[in-house]
């Protein structure tokens, strides 16, 4: 069985289900734009969401994280794949047939600043959604819209203010009034809450939350920051250079990571405790996330992996089954343990002995992992 | 001992706008000595930029008004002339801006552009000035620095375009450097480069840093000190350890309370600082923070002085509850009663 069906097959239903799919951005270049290069922005990912759950999607700029949210609600065509949503695939529809899918799935975007339009005001704004596909008279939308901004925490009276009226939280609360004026089922969110302050981001958080649990909504969540992702995720899937690296439910990611750039990416997240945040080790990684353009061979992570052999050079990991749902692409593993580690049939980092010795069950209320929190009994 | 650079006595920045008075600062005061990282926290709004602008003479204008002392190496700098101000700019106080895609000029090369701001300073040739951006741009740690210089800032990532304003900033080898949420628009891995590279940096060229962020995460590490401003004011001010273990002001439990922890099993709901922070223009009686501080009670109508109120000397607080009552108390908000757990 591939891994892919597995993923399918573990859940309820899948709401959304991403297969294989590919964007490449063609460079052009000279009179007759001939096609020189390509931008591997997304290559050859494979997921599943499955309806009510959160997705968590992490990874660093420039991972294709933000294309693969735009290429599965179809803003941006797959150049291969077949994306599946409600058991229709939608990579090949046409824009008759896609809107009507379309209701059913929206997006929240990054920046409150860029994402409304200066010109219109916060009314038109949230019913423009229900006026493009004809829902309802128009007091029927202002009706829904009053209804829509108390519900994300704003006043019926905002509808008559422009979006310079408001402050970035506020302005990403409208945004999220958008995204739901439609009732969809799933709702992708592309670094909803990075452009806030902390204590704004944590509102929203906790408006996501609240969202879902009212709405039965499906989120796909896309950030950079493995702290912020925790908090919303039932399952975490991290991208590096256009690909999946590993992919597990929320809380085993944080306690037992096993590709070495969750690891890293985990050790970046600052904590906020002086004397946790100097004893443990942080993993600094060099430089920034190379090309997509000629991505590196083998593992693409070998360039800034500290645990890289020359077979990371060479050949690239499959996305291997660890258990639990828990996939990970990686020669050397971490945190696995040895039988399993036999039964995966990767190549081990560790002798045996010390790969049973590293390995998970070690401590079941949590962090065995020193990247995480070195010790959380010293204080 | 070491020499204090910098000594801001009760600044207080007022800005003239069509609305009405906006009273950005009102009353900070601080000092900074030679090696040490002051750390500035709070949310938009709070006038850490504004004071981070007036410390470099940015903020200067018609519409501006200034009172207080912010005393360099003895000097006022709010006296200083316009012209006499350039000289301090660059050689005696660098700045590092939030949004490196902002901060640098798009259509000229990136080496250009240091060289520039070194010539602005010091009577070098063009040649020797290069030579010294290479450099520069090595320590900052940007890979192959010779060929580097010669790239456009839309050649660089967001992390490298930081590295570039950062050796900008320490070109003319200024004693304070100023970072005005350096981290903000980088990503988590950038951002923990980013922090080590200031903190290393500081070391290097035997300067003092004030770090100005809304993430009191970020600055775990690296602070000495750290103030902790609303509504223009100082509501807490002490150590890091004084600040991080012993917080007094109930703002600071919420500013804590907010980051998603991983060192901490995950909570049902994160904690918030309902509502927003207040207009500038018409502040609230008494505690500017009462209106969202869940402990607020009547002598809050009354404005708390900024007092040591704890054992700790050098710790301050603007709060009129009970030291006993808040170290019992602020653990329900900081770590959304878990403490137990960790």
């Amino acid at each position: 069985m591939t891994v892919l069906e597995q993923a399918s097959e573990s859940g309820s239903a899948a709401l959304l289900e991403v297969r294989h799919v590919k964007k490449y951005f063609p460079i052009r270049k000279g009179l007759l734009q001939r096609e020189v290069a390509r931008v591997h922005a997304v290559d050859d990912v494979s997921f599943a969401v499955r309806e009510g759950e959160t997705l968590g999607l992490v990874g660093e700029s420039g991972c294709g994280k933000s294309t693969l949210g735009r290429t599965v609600v179809r803003l941006l065509e797959p150049t291969a794949g077949e994306i599946i949503f409600q058991g229709t695939p939608i990579q090949s529809l046409g824009t008759r047939r896609l809107r009507p899918l379309r209701r059913e799935m929206q997006m929240v975007f990054q920046d409150p600043y860029a994402s409304l339009n200066p010109r219109k005001r916060v009314g038109t704004i949230v019913s423009d959604p229900m006026r493009i596909h004809d829902l309802g008279s128009r007091a029927e939308q202002k009706r829904r819209v009053a209804e829509i901004l108390e519900t994300v925490g704003l006043s019926p009276e905002h509808y008559n203010r422009f979006p310079h009226e408001f402050s970035g939280g506020q302005r990403q609360r409208i945004g999220i009034a958008r995204a739901l004026a439609l009732r969809p089922k799933l709702i992708i969110a592309d670094e909803p809450v990075s452009a806030l302050d902390v204590s704004i981001q944590s509102q929203m958080l906790n408006l996501l939350d609240e969202l879902q649990k009212e709405f039965q909504l499906t989120f796909v969540f896309i950030a950079h920051d493995l702290g912020v992702v925790r908090h919303v995720s039932d399952r975490i899937a991290v991208m590096y250079l256009g690909k999946i690296v590993e992919l597990s439910p929320a809380e085993e990611l944080y306690t037992r990571p096993i590709m070495p750039y969750t690891e890293a990416l985990l050790s970046a997240v600052p904590i906020p405790d002086p004397d946790l945040a100097e004893k443990r080790e942080r993993i600094v990684l060099e430089g920034d996330v190379p090309s997509p353009i000629n991505p590196p061979s083998g593992c693409r992570f070998h360039p800034r992996c500290r645990y890289a052999t020359d077979v990371c050079r060479q050949i690239e990991p499959p996305l291997a089954d660890y258990g639990n749902g828990h996939l990970a692409a990686c020669h050397h593993p971490l945190n696995v343990d040895k039988a399993t580690l036999e039964q995966v049939g990767v190549s081990e980092r560790h002798s045996p002995a010390e790969a049973d010795q590293s390995a998970l069950p070690q401590d079941t209320s949590g962090r065995s992992n020193p990247a995480v929190a070195p010790d959380t009994r010293s204080r | 001992m070491a020499e204090r650079l910098l000594e801001v006595n009760d600044l207080k920045v007022r800005f003239a706008t069509e609305d009405g008075i906006v009273q950005a600062v009102s009353g900070i005061s601080f000092e900074l000595e030679r090696g040490k990282v002051l750390g500035i926290v709070g949310e938009s709004g709070s006038g850490k930029s504004v004071t981070a602008m007036t410390l470099m003479g940015l903020t200067r204008g018609v519409n501006a008004a200034f009172e207080g002392e912010v005393l360099y190496k003895g000097t006022d700098l709010l006296e200083v002339s316009d012209r006499d101000m350039q000289e301090y700019r660059g050689n005696e106080l660098g700045m590092i801006f939030q949004d490196p895609m902002t901060s640098l000029n798009p259509v000229y090369r990136i080496g250009e552009q240091i060289v520039e701001a070194i010539q602005a300073h010091e009577r070098v040739d063009k040649r020797t000035a290069r030579a010294r951006t290479i450099e520069l741009l090595r320590q900052v740690g940007i890979p192959n620095p010779d060929t580097r210089v010669d790239n456009f800032p839309h050649e660089f990532s967001g992390g490298m375009r930081q590295r570039a304003m950062i050796a900008m900033a320490l070109s003319c080898n200024p004693s304070i450097l100023i970072a005005d949420e350096p981290t903000t628009a980088l990503d988590v891995t950038i951002q923990a480069q980013i922090v080590e590279l200031v903190s290393r940096l500081k070391d290097d060229f035997n300067s003092a840093v004030i770090f100005i962020t809304h993430d009191l995460g970020v600055i775990a590490d690296i602070a000495d000190e750290i103030i902790v401003m609303y509504a223009g004011r100082v509501v807490e001010r002490g150590s890091k350890r004084d600040v991080f273990y012993d917080p007094q002001m109930p703002y600071t439990w919420g500013l804590l309370g907010s980051i998603p922890r991983l060192d901490r099993p995950r909570p049902e709901r994160l904690h918030t600082i309902e509502g927003s922070p207040p207009s500038l223009i018409n502040l609230p009686d008494g505690c500017k923070f009462r209106p969202r501080c869940p402990h607020a009670f009547e002598k809050c109508k009354a404005e708390p002085g900024l007092e040591n109120r704890v054992e700790t000397p050098g710790h301050f607080d603007r709060c009129w509850l009970d030291v006993e009552f808040k170290r019992s108390h602020r653990d329900e908000t900081i770590s959304g009663g878990s403490a137990e757990a960790a």
